[in-house]
Order: structure tokens, then C-alpha cells, then sequence
């Protein structure tokens, strides 16, 4: 496959930043996104030009640390992460345009690697049960039901990617917040700071500059782990219980 | 599947093995004094860990606050150790090179993490678990940590579920367990596929939460460049901050390095981009001996590499191989046929052959090998990629016909998923290819009981250290491992070097502190300068070549001699030659990956070394010259029951060993046969 490669450069967080366009021949079908992108940067190496930045650990969908914008898709055009995107799903001839995760509480770093430290403050502020370790019951004094545990499971998923921010045209991050409220939610040992948990959370997520949540669902289909849009409904239902009870 | 029938060590040290003269390493290290666990506690080993526990001296809770605690990873055995710490009210700070704790390698893991709670009354106790454990290494671990090891399993399972993680349930709400890794018991907690993650995100939260309580200071983007010691001791880090590129100074009353595993010097493997040796390399440097470097885990079931861009491999579940059946082509002719129109007289299930009574679940060293030795034959399916076929397929259709398309969904719906994303082929109906592919190490820093290294303050925890596997690990061990390590054993060990405090102020200007950064800025600019013609990930691939050729599934002493030539020359070649565009006050992703590789090329020679003394096919390791008369691997514990820890001899000097001796008091030692 021969390509034609619109990619996102940007020396550093104040730099300006602009697109350019590169030539990419030879690209096998079966290569992920991201090795197509190390082709390119070989073949800028050997250039004489530097290589251009992009993260990525896992390269197996799980550790949430890749995530481009793909022609203006948030992972491109699967249901996955942008390592798990593989060349088949474009044409010989096409045109690509590659560009960071775009939104405010996300600043670029440098080319296509953005700062996502936000999500990390905003578990701070109560995305945990607080168990100190030594302190725990005994595993099977708490059963909890299956279907809860599953549920819980199921949003527990979340990779932490920001796919959902990036998605939202408000740069909201209800989705990623909605799973884990609903994850500890759904468990007994999450019940204890359950008010104060989505209380915190939701103010933290506000100043760091995330938007507020119309509704748009644009998140849920850029998640690659499918996060359902009924995490931000459970979270809005925390949110005025807690208010509810004085918080 | 059933546990393999043993015969006694004295049975199978038959021919074969000539006196133990054989010294295949002489000229390439030195020999040294033979190294003790000075910690190791004596007595029954099942009271060990609890006075170990008792005589390690504790900390004034008012004293903690003014002792300093440095942590280089946030993996399982990092993460843990960090918000255990906090908790404890130590200050800690906490190191990762990824933009979030979160996203450690851990988070990688599939399949799940042993415990001995024998909720399923199925004849599982402590005992067995470090029995099963012990002898899964081919008894080339240390008895008392593997013991301990599986004592503080079960707590580790109460911790986690009080934090939330959502491990799978029984319809009664109870917790369910699964039997992995070819053990008979079900001991397995798993949540799905991904018990890795959850497991990893609850110790993130807790520790997220420490961070908020302000006895944590996180710093994600930051990759440990150099070890400080001060007077013999561990005093500090290098780190430098990759965003801003500014070279930083750590200084800390003790270091824990709990920085992973450093598979990728095989270039390609199942771990993630980043995973690298350098934390610990540095170490050993600095003083921190390696143990059993060579000591390699290769998975038998990893999707095959497709081309000379692949750029890591992706694991599939072993439980694969409960319904799967591994089979080549009897004909090389028929090796670029469709599949589907072999005849079934034509297909050779070539695990089926060779091992009757275990068939395709034998251990993963040996199916592997056996993949090897098919492809090698000129049998393997595929593509070619450098002029052979590296894949054997993994057929599904009986378990389809068996078990119908729903009932193989059901179990094994998102695996099949992945490797149709990955390779665009439809498993349901053509069958899979797998290859074997490096996994996971069980070499690392040498430590004692008390998880310390050779250097006084240097503790080392999870993959990163070399203590609980031998030879080779069982499934779902590593993450028990990791948690164990940073829960529940570093937090009472540590104390006892921490009693010592308070400890004399380093000041950022003490001559071995300058002299650390300035060696940092030194590498460095020399990547910079050299201005080249290759790019780092070319050495990387190549050097990863010669390790999976020569000290890969089977090593032999030509092999590994030649490798270590070869490595010498490559690594000349990079210095002279290597080109790393951009600059060190930026984000700059080829000057990290010059570091890491720079340290792979001296590690990799280490490793040769390693499995070049060791001539005896054990677990991983497999030596060409010990094998039996039909192929299957021979030890020999008269000659090489000890642990290899080698000491850095500085940069012209060839490394020296030390040997500690494996004494095994509660268990006896077994050959192992699976045929
Ligand atoms: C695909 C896969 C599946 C697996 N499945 C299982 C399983 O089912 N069960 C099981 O028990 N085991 C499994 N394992 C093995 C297990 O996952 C690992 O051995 C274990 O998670 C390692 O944990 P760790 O905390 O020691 O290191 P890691 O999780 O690798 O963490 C290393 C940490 O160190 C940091 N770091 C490294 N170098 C530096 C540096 N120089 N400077 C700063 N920070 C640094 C990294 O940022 C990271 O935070 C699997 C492994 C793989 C690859
Ligand atoms: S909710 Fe989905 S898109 Fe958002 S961070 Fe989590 S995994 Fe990524
Ligand atoms: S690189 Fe880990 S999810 Fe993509």
C-alpha cells in the first residue's frame, strides 16, 4: 500500500504546531497503525529528520497509553485502541490525517503525545476505597452477587485512554468518571464513600477544565472497551443522592 | 491437567554428563566467593517468615515521617509497596516512565493469580502451593522466600477484593477460582482476561490515594538513568524528567527498584514497548549483583510475527491448549496449502506424538521447543519472514464439532476476537498459528530474604528480582509474586534498615552525587554526538536476533560463544555508529530508547554468559549438550544446584561469579518426565 500521511508536528507545549504531509510506500496490510508510524519514523531518521512523538507501551489494547485522532475518529475507524488498528482497514491510495488528542484539559507535549495527568487527579479525589493494607476481611465474608460483580467488572475496563474527551465537543470526561463511580458503586465495599466519592470526583473534574456532559454520546462510540453511556446517567444519580444527603 | 510422574534426581543423572569438569565459561568470568543469604532465617520453614517478622526491628510511627523512601516502578510490586509505605507514613516518591502509574506492564496480564485459600476444598494448603511452585522452577529457587511466598497468597486476595477489584463469582456471590498452568488444584482468582489490570488498578488507586494524602509524590515521565551510592550505600536516583529533559536528583534514605522484567532484549516479546533493564542494570554497575540472568520464559502460544515491521508479540491465553489441538503438515510440500485441505492423514499433532499421556499440555518450555524443532525441520505454516515459517497451527475445528461454535464463544470469545483484529484471519473457521515467544524472566537482582540486594539499602521486588521461580514459573505466580513482594513482605523488611535512621544528609553536591549526574549527561550527549547512520531500533532488532537465535529455546556452547562476539561487535558498532536526532531538553523517544539499549547490548552478553556456565538444561533453560537420548531436558543438581549471581567487574573486566548454594530441607528434589 502507498500512503499519504497529514501528521500533527509540534516542537513543544508552546510551540505553535502545524500539518505535514508525508509519503509513506510499502505498507503491508497486516502491519498495527502504530508500526506503520515506526516505518515512517525510520524512514525520517535516515532522512535526516527527527521522528515524530507518539505513545504507546502495551501495543495490545490494554494499557490506555496509545490514542490518535484517525482522519478525526478518536482510535480511528474500529471499536478498538489505535495499537490494535491494523492497515487493512485502509486503502492503497488513501490519504491519513494523524492528530493528538485535542482538548483543553489535555495540552500537548509534543507532536501526537498529550499531558492526561488530569484523569490521574481526578482518582485522587476519591476514585478508591479507602482500605489500608493488613486491614481486609477475609475475601468471602462479603459475597457479593454475580451480576454486580459483573457489572462492576464490565466498566472496570475502562483503559484510561481519553478517548472519550477526545470524542466529546464539549471535552468532557463523564464517561471515563461514570465507569469508575459505577465500578466501586456497584461493589458493598464501595458503599461506605460513596457520596463523597462522586462529590470530590466531579469537582475535581470540573477544575481541571473537562466540559460538562450534553448528553452527545460521541464518548461511548470512541470507547474501545464500550463503555455504555448509562455509567454517566449512574453517575448523575450518585451525584444528587449525594447532594441529597447534604453533601 | 495431571501433575508429571517423577523419577529421583539419582535415576536420571545417567550418561550423559562427564564429572561435572566441563567449565564451558572459562575466560569469559572470573570465579568469587560463594555468596550466603545472610537473612535467611533458620528453623521449621513454616515459622520462618513470622520470626523473620518478629526480629526485623520496628520504626517509631513519629520517625517515619522524617525517613525518605524512593520507588523506581508502579507495577504490582511497585504500586503496592508505594501506598503500603504512605500508609505506614513513610514519605515515599514513586517513579514511572509511562504518563500514568496506571499503565505498568502489569496491566498486561491475562490469566490470573494463584492463592492457596482452597476455597474449593480440593486438597490445596500453603504447602502445596510452594510445593507446586518449587518444583515448577525445576528447583533452582530459594525454599524459604518461595515458602513465604505462598503463605501471604491468601491475604493478598482479602486485600484486593476489599479494594474492589471485580474478580469472577460463583451465582452464590462467592469467589470463583480456576486451575491454571497444569496444576491439579483450582487456586486461580481471575476477573476475565484482564486480571493483570484490575488487579494493577486497584493497587493504583490506593495508591492515587496515598499521593492525595500527600505521603506519595508522583513522578510519571520519568525514567531512572543512574544509582546513587553514598559510603557503599544506596542513597538516591538519576531520573530524568522526559518531557522537560532535565536531568533530576533523587536522594532518599533507601531505593527500591520494582522496575520489571527485561525481556525485550530479545527485541521481540510480549511485553510492553518501554519494559527495559536499565533501572536494574545500573544497579548492577553500581554493585547489585544479577542472579541467573538467562533464566527466559517462552510462551508457547503468542500470535506469530507476520513481517520485519512486527514490533512486539501479543500472548493468547495458554488455556487455549485445553481445547486446541497443535498440529504441522507431515509433508513440507503441504505447508502453503490452505489448511482446511490437508487431509487429516496428513497432519502431524506432533505434542500428541512425542508426549501421549500429556499431549498438547505439556509445560510451556516443552511445547515450545518442540514448535521450534518443527519449523527448524522446514514444517512450520505461514509466512515466511527472513526464509522459514515460524508458526504451527492451533486447530479449534474439533472443539467446534465437540463443544459447538457457542459453547467455544463462550469460553473463548475474546481471545478468538484478538487474534482475528491482529492477523484478519477468522479462527472459527481457518485455524490459528501460534509461535512461542519470550514472556517473562525469571533472572533478576540477586536479593536475600529480606528482598535486599547486594548494595545496603538497594531492595528489589517483583519481576525485577530473581528469588520465587527457578528455572521457570508457574502460570499466574507472577502477579502473587509482585503483590506479595510489595504488600505484605517489603513493608515488614524494610523497616529493619530503616530502624538505622536517622541517616546523614546528602547534600546535591556530594562528590558521588556530581559524579552520578554527570556520568547521565556524559551518555547522553555521546548518543547525541555520534550522529550516525543506523537508528537505535536497527541494533535493537538485530541484537534481539542474535539473543533469540543463540540464547533463545535451546543453547548450545558454539551458539553462545558466537553470540557473545557477536553482541561484543554490535555494541562497538552502536557506539560508532548509532543516530539519535533531536535534543536532550525535550520529549525525545530515540534518545530513551539509546539508554535502554545501550544497556540491553551489556546485559545480553551477561545472559550468554549465564547459560554458557550453566551446562544443564533446567526449566527455560535448555542446554543442546544435556539432554536425554530422546531429547528431553537433563539437570544436574550435584554440579549446578546454586544460584549464579554475578558481580560487575567494571568495563574492561570480565564478570565474577558467585555461587549460593540451594539447600532444600522441606521438599526433595525430582527430575521431572512428561512423556
Ligand atoms: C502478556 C503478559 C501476560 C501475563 N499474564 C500473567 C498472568 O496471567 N499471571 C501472572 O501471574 N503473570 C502474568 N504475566 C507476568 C506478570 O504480568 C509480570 O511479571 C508482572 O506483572 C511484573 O510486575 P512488576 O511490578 O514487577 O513490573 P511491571 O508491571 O513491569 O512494572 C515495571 C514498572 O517499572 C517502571 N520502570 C521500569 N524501568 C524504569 C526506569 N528506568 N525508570 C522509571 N521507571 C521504570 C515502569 O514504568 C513500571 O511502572 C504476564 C506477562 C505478560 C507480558
Ligand atoms: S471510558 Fe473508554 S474512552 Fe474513556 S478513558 Fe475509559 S476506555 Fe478510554
Ligand atoms: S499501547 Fe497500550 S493500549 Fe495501546
Amino acid at each position: 500500500m502507498k500512503l499519504t500521511l497529514k501528521i500533527w508536528r509540534q516542537a513543544g507545549p508552546t510551540d505553535k504546531g502545524a500539518i505535514h504531509t508525508y509519503q509513506l510506500d510499502d505498507v503491508s496490510p497486516d502491519m498495527s497503525f502504530l508500526e506503520m508510524l515506526d516505518v515512517l519514523n525510520e524512514q525520517l531518521n535516515a532522512e535526516g529528520e527527527e521522528p515524530i512523538a507518539f505513545d504507546s507501551d502495551c501495543r495490545e489494547g490494554i494499557c490506555g497509553m496509545c490514542g490518535l485522532m484517525i482522519n478525526g475518529d478518536a482510535h480511528g475507524p474500529e471499536v478498538t485502541t489505535t495499537c490494535q488498528l491494523h492497515m487493512r482497514s485502509f486503502s492503497d491510495g488513501e490519504t491519513i490525517t494523524i492528530e493528538p488528542w485535542r482538548s483543553e484539559a489535555f495540552p500537548v507535549l509534543k507532536d501526537l503525545v498529550v499531558d492526561r495527568s488530569a484523569f490521574d487527579r481526578i482518582i485522587q479525589q476519591g476514585g478508591y476505597i479507602s482500605v489500608n493494607t493488613g486491614s481486609a476481611p477475609e475475601a468471602h465474608s462479603v459475597p457479593v452477587p454475580r451480576d454486580d460483580a459483573m457489572r462492576a467488572f464490565n466498566v472496570a475496563t475502562c483503559i484510561g485512554c481519553g478517548a472519550c474527551v477526545a470524542a466529546c465537543p464539549n471535552g468532557s470526561a463523564s464517561l471515563f468518571m461514570g465507569a469508575k463511580i459505577t465500578h466501586l458503586g456497584e461493589l458493598p465495599q464501595g458503599q461506605p464513600e460513596r457520596d463523597s466519592r462522586v462529590v470530590n470526583m466531579v469537582a475535581q473534574h470540573d477544575a481541571e477544565g473537562f466540559g460538562g456532559c450534553t448528553n452527545i454520546g460521541a464518548c461511548t462510540a470512541a470507547c474501545p472497551k464500550e463503555i455504555p453511556l448509562d455509567v454517566i446517567s449512574q453517575l448523575n444519580k450518585d451525584l444528587r443522592t449525594a447532594i441529597k444527603h447534604g453533601h | 491437567m495431571d501433575m508429571p510422574d517423577t523419577v529421583t534426581a539419582a535415576e536420571a543423572s545417567h550418561s550423559g554428563f562427564l564429572d561435572g569438569d566441563y567449565d564451558d565459561a572459562a575466560g569469559y568470568y572470573t570465579p568469587g566467593a560463594p555468596l550466603v543469604d545472610s537473612k535467611a532465617p533458620d528453623g521449621p520453614i513454616s515459622e520462618r517468615w513470622q520470626n523473620r517478622k518478629f526480629e526485623a526491628r520496628l520504626v517509631n510511627p513519629a520517625n517515619r515521617r522524617k525517613l525518605s523512601i524512593i520507588i523506581v516502578g508502579t507495577g504490582l510490586a511497585g504500586a503496592s509497596a508505594a501506598a503500603t509505605l504512605g500508609e505506614a507514613g513513610y514519605r515515599v516518591k514513586s517513579f514511572c516512565y509511562q504518563d500514568s502509574p496506571r499503565r505498568a506492564h502489569s496491566i498486561a496480564a491475562q490469566g490470573g493469580i494463584n492463592a492457596a485459600k482452597n476455597y474449593k476444598e480440593d486438597g490445596d494448603s500453603v504447602h502445596r502451593l510452594f510445593y507446586d511452585t518449587v518444583k515448577g522452577g525445576d528447583y533452582r529457587s530459594r525454599e524459604s522466600n518461595v515458602y513465604r511466598l505462598a503463605e501471604v497468597s491468601t491475604n493478598i486476595i482479602d486485600q484486593c477484593v476489599a479494594q474492589g477489584v471485580p474478580f469472577a463469582r460463583e451465582y452464590g456471590g462467592l469467589l470463583d477460582n480456576r486451575s491454571f498452568g497444569g496444576v491439579q488444584v483450582s487456586r486461580t482468582f481471575y476477573a476475565r482476561g484482564q486480571t493483570g489490570q484490575q488487579l494493577l488498578i486497584g493497587a493504583y488507586q490506593a495508591l492515587e490515594r496515598q499521593v492525595a494524602a500527600g505521603t506519595v509524590s508522583m513522578y510519571t515521565r520519568h525514567e531512572m538513568l543512574e544509582l546513587i551510592t553514598i559510603d557503599g550505600k544506596a542513597r538516591g536516583i538519576i531520573a530524568r524528567d522526559m518531557v522537560t529533559g532535565e536531568i533530576e536528583t533523587h536522594l532518599a534514605d533507601v531505593v527500591v527498584l520494582a522496575s520489571g522484567g527485561y525481556g525485550n532484549v530479545f527485541y521481540l516479546s510480549t511485553n510492553a514497548m518501554g519494559c527495559n533493564v536499565t533501572a536494574a542494570w545500573r544497579a548492577h554497575r553500581k554493585g547489585a549483583y544479577m542472579a541467573n540472568p538467562c533464566f527466559t520464559q517462552i510462551h508457547p502460544t503468542c500470535i506469530p510475527v507476520s513481517g520485519e515491521h512486527q514490533s512486539k508479540l501479543t500472548l493468547m491465553s495458554e488455556s487455549l491448549r485445553n481445547d486446541g489441538r497443535i498440529w504441522v503438515p507431515k509433508n513440507q510440500a503441504d505447508c502453503e496449502k490452505d489448511p482446511r485441505d490437508i487431509p487429516e492423514e496428513d497432519r502431524d499433532y506432533f505434542l500428541e506424538r512425542i508426549y501421549p499421556s500429556f499431549g498438547n499440555l505439556v509445560p510451556r518450555d516443552i511445547a515450545s521447543r518442540a514448535a521450534k524443532n518443527m519449523c527448524d525441520e522446514g514444517r512450520g505454516v505461514g509466512p515466511e519472514v527472513e526464509g522459514v515459517r515460524r508458526g504451527v497451527y492451533l486447530d479449534f475445528a474439533a472443539a467446534i464439532e465437540r463443544l459447538g461454535r457457542d459453547g467455544v464463544e463462550e469460553k473463548y470469545d475474546n481471545l478468538l476476537d484478538m487474534y482475528e483484529r491482529i492477523t484478519g484471519e477468522n479462527p472459527y473457521e481457518v485455524p490459528m498459528r501460534i509461535y512461542p515467544a519470550v514472556h517473562y524472566v525469571m533472572g533478576g537482582l540477586w536479593v536475600d530474604y529480606d528482598l535486599q540486594s547486594t548494595i545496603p539499602g538497594l531492595f528489589v521486588t517483583g519481576e525485577a528480582n530473581f528469588s520465587d521461580h527457578g528455572a521457570n514459573r508457574l502460570g499466574a505466580s507472577a502477579l502473587m509474586q509482585g503483590l506479595a513482594d510489595g504488600y505484605f513482605v517489603l513493608p515488614h523488611t524494610i523497616r529493619d534498615y530503616l530502624a538505622d535512621g536517622p541517616f546523614e544528609e546528602i547534600a546535591e553536591d556530594h562528590p558521588a552525587v556530581v559524579e552520578a549526574r554527570e556520568s547521565v549527561k556524559g551518555r547522553i550527549d555521546h548518543f547525541l554526538s555520534v550522529n550516525g547512520t543506523r537508528s537505535v531500533d536497527s541494533y535493537h532488532r538485530e541484537l534481539g536476533n542474535i539473543m533469540w537465535e543463540y540464547c533463545g529455546m535451546e543453547r548450545t556452547e558454539t551458539g553462545l560463544k558466537k553470540a557473545i562476539d557477536l553482541i561484543r561487535g554490535l555494541k562497538d558498532d552502536f557506539y560508532r555508529n548509532v543516530k539519535v536526532l533531536g535534543s536532550a531538553e525535550t520529549l525525545n523517544q530515540s534518545l530513551e530508547k539509546a539508554g535502554r539499549v545501550a544497556d540491553f547490548f551489556e546485559l545480553g552478553e551477561l545472559m550468554c554468559i549465564d547459560a554458557l556456565n550453566r551446562r544443564e538444561s533446567c526449566g527455560g533453560h535448555f542446554r543442546g549438550e544435556s539432554q536425554t537420548e530422546d531429547g528431553e531436558a537433563m539437570r544436574h543438581d550435584e554440579e549446578y544446584a546454586y544460584v549464579a549471581a554475578w558481580e560487575w567487574a567494571g568495563e574492561d573486566s570480565i564478570p565474577v561469579l558467585h555461587k549460593e548454594d540451594l539447600v532444600y530441607t522441606a521438599i526433595e528434589m525430582k527430575q521431572r518426565s512428561y512423556k
